[in-house]
């Protein structure tokens, strides 16, 4: 029994809300890579086990599952802090902006950056609730500038438009394409 | 000298001056502004940076690391508000300076101690770099094995009371470091048939989503929070010459941040505790720390300063990077075909020596900046959260985007962001991952090339480093246990565990 408790006592820690979920989906995840150890790695005969392409994978996996483990038994045996589900909600909440993120990654090669940015910029600004002249150019001045450095002023590879192409040919649709 | 010579000739060409001045002074609007940090802009700027020449893209991304913790200072001593997480020690004396009515005070103190710091740890190790280009080349395979792994033992101790969850989560980095092709046998390793993971994850790709990415999902789902701060009156150069009155917490500051910094995955909290620590422990006024100290604001501003040239010594001498900035600045190496390590010290000392001359320019052209743009700064501070992070975010795509205009990379780092945005909220720690991914795979290929030569395992640890590696590895993890088990016994369990008392994210 007193070396149940200090056992207890070595392993108690601060929790946050929410730690015991992400404790368990750790351990979870683990477990998952350690079964799948054996078909998704190599052992290679005659080869040294040091040399073996499956080795660190096993390392790696073996390490996060014992650790996973005493993190788990960490939460198990600390005070609990309640607010569970409000802090995965909390979580959930960010997932609308990886949604914004990825319709503004999938837009980029059709309207072009420039386009694409200003339009994203503008949209999510309002979604915020910033309204108003001031914050749509605060917004407008952020995605300019932004495509004005990168795209035209440090040359990063970003594809022109698919919309580029609709403009007639000549200088205008060079420059459009090659800068914004 | 010769070689020191050749290094200023390096630096004094156009484009590496004006990527230092852009860098410095990016890097303290950076730090001025709560919520974005070096890290978030170094790994969105990182991808631009490969189309510069390597001095070039180093020294604009030097110039923000070292600089962001000067402009970190302003906010958290007028809003007590860190505008880096390694300014958070900043806010005990800073803050109660400020409500004192001594704002100008503090923050002179405060960017004077960052720069005698960054000043002093620079010559030190300017001095120290021909005995470094000695040293190096006597690590072998088995020694930067063994020092890349002290550097993960390191970084896990140090996340003391998340120990466990550090070291689940460097093992984690170590794991998607190994997905993709086997380097030597092209063997399918955890790609579940899916042709993107084929080519493994790309640092930078994890890197935007663990900082920069989980950043702005964390400022666009919190409340908007928009700070007013004070307007600061009087001479800041004159305010700055008072850290001369503190001269020996200063220096004793800057050689615990160049040790601190020296030693990988250590880094600027143990810096700044420990001098902060010594100060305390010397001064003739212990209670003033905490409410106002000048010397507790001079120690941990003097500490958290010296540490990031000194970082770069484990990356630029033997390749091995001590926490995430270091990291992400090893792949512009990379890119560019230059591989730190021991061959890069003997042969290349007079680049070395350029970058260090970039790193004592950049705290000089910084000094002047802040001392006539406090003010001004203010206004960066005011910048509402949440429009803060949909500007991240319209930055993050750039950095991910523009690596490969691959949608699947931005899937990812999405992925890596809502990770990250987890990690934060439980205040675990990111920097473990990167370091496990960039660590994992730098052991991997020496481990496989040093197990080549020896027969037995006490054959890896014949030679005097490799051996005091090896008992530094052994003697850390038995001293932590016995650590953590006597403060087990002698505090009650509720009275340690307030971890949130020193955030653990960098930001």
């Amino acid at each position: 029994m007193v070396r149940t408790q200090t056992l207890q006592d070595l392993f108690k820690r601060y929790r946050r809300p929410g730690d015991l979920l992400v404790a368990a989906l750790s351990l979870a995840f683990a477990l998952f890579l350690a079964v799948n150890l054996p078909g998704q790695t190599t052992w290679v005969a005659r080869v040294q086990l040091f040399a073996q392409p499956a080795f660190w994978p096993t390392v790696a996996v073996a390490a996060m599952v014992l650790f996973s483990a005493l993190h788990l038994i960490g939460a198990l045996v600390s005070e609990r802090i309640p607010g569970r589900w409000a802090e995965v909600g909390e979580c959930l909440k960010a997932v609308e902006y990886v949604v914004w993120f990825m319709v503004y990654v999938l837009l980029v090669p059709w309207l072009g950056y420039l386009p694409s940015t200003i339009a994203f910029t503008l949209l999510l600004t309002y979604r915020l609730g910033y309204r108003g002249m001031r914050w749509s150019l605060a917004a407008l001045a952020l995605a300019v500038g932004v495509v004005v450095v990168f795209k035209s002023g440090l040359q990063v590879r970003i594809p022109s438009g698919a919309l580029y192409e609709l403009l007639p040919t000549g200088p205008l649709r060079t420059f459009v394409m090659t800068y914004l | 000298m010769e070689t020191f010579l050749s290094g200023l000739a390096i630096l004094s060409t156009w484009e590496v001056l004006v990527a230092l001045l852009i860098g410095s002074i990016g890097g303290v609007i950076i730090g001025a502004i709560p919520g974005v940090g070096p890290a978030v802009a170094i790994a969105i700027l990182l991808p631009a940076t490969f189309s510069f020449e390597p001095i070039v893209g180093l020294t604009m991304l030097l110039g923000i690391y070292g600089s962001s913790m000067y402009g970190g200072s302003l906010p958290a001593i007028l809003i007590n508000t860190p505008g880096t997480a390694v300014n958070a020690l900043t806010t005990y004396d800073g803050y109660p300076m400020t409500q004192r009515g001594e704002a100008l005070r503090a923050l002179g103190l405060a960017y004077g101690a960052s720069f005698v710091s960054g000043a002093l740890s620079i010559l030190a190790l300017i001095l120290l770099s021909p005995l470094l280009a000695k040293i190096a080349p006597l690590f072998g395979s088995r020694e930067i094995f063994l020092a890349a792994l002290l550097g993960i033992v390191l970084v896990v101790l140090a996340h003391r009371g998340q120990t466990f969850a550090a070291g689940a989560l460097a093992a984690f980095g170590i794991f998607i470091g190994t997905v993709g092709l086997e380097p030597v046998r092209y063997t399918q390793r955890f790609t579940f048939g899916l042709d993107f993971l084929s080519s493994g994850f790309d640092l930078i790709v994890v890197v935007l989503g663990l900082f920069a990415l989980s950043q702005a999902f964390l400022l666009l789902s919190q409340p908007d929070h928009a700070p007013d701060g004070q307007r600061i009156e009087g001479n800041m150069f004159a305010a700055m010459l008072r850290v001369f009155r503190h001269k020996r917490i200063a220096s004793a500051g800057a050689g615990t941040g160049v040790i601190m910094g020296m030693i990988p995955g250590v880094g600027e909290f143990t810096a700044q505790f420990l001098s902060y620590t010594y100060a305390q422990k010397t001064s003739r006024t212990p209670e003033a720390f905490g409410k106002g100290s000048e010397e507790g604001l001079v120690a941990s501003e003097s500490a958290n300063n010296a540490v990031p040239a000194a970082a770069m010594i484990p990356l630029l001498a033997l390749g091995i990077p001590g926490e995430a900035l270091t990291a992400m600045m090893l792949s512009v190496f990379y890119v560019h075909n230059v591989v730190p390590g021991p061959a890069l010290f003997r042969d290349s000392l007079d680049f070395i020596y350029a970058l260090f001359a970039a790193m004592l320019l950049l705290n000089v052209i910084v000094v002047v900046f802040v001392g006539f743009s406090s003010n001004l700064l203010m206004r960066a501070i005011r910048i509402p959260t949440r429009f803060l992070g949909m500007a991240i975010l319209t930055l993050s795509f750039v950095g991910v985007y523009s690596l490969r205009n691959s949608v699947s990379d931005c899937l990812i780092a999405a992925g890596f962001g809502l990770l990250g945005l987890v990690l934060k909220r439980q205040n675990l720690p990111v920097v473990p991952i990167i370091l496990g991914m960039v660590l994992g795979g730098i052991m991997e290929v020496k481990l496989r090339s040093a197990m080549a030569r020896v027969q037995t395992p006490l054959d890896f640890v014949d030679r005097p480093i490799a051996a005091g590696l090896a008992l530094a590895i052994v003697l850390l993890i038995g001293f932590h246990i016995w650590g953590v088990i006597r403060e087990r016994r002698n505090t009650s369990p509720e009275s340690s565990h307030d971890h949130d008392r020193h955030d653990t994210q960098q930001g």
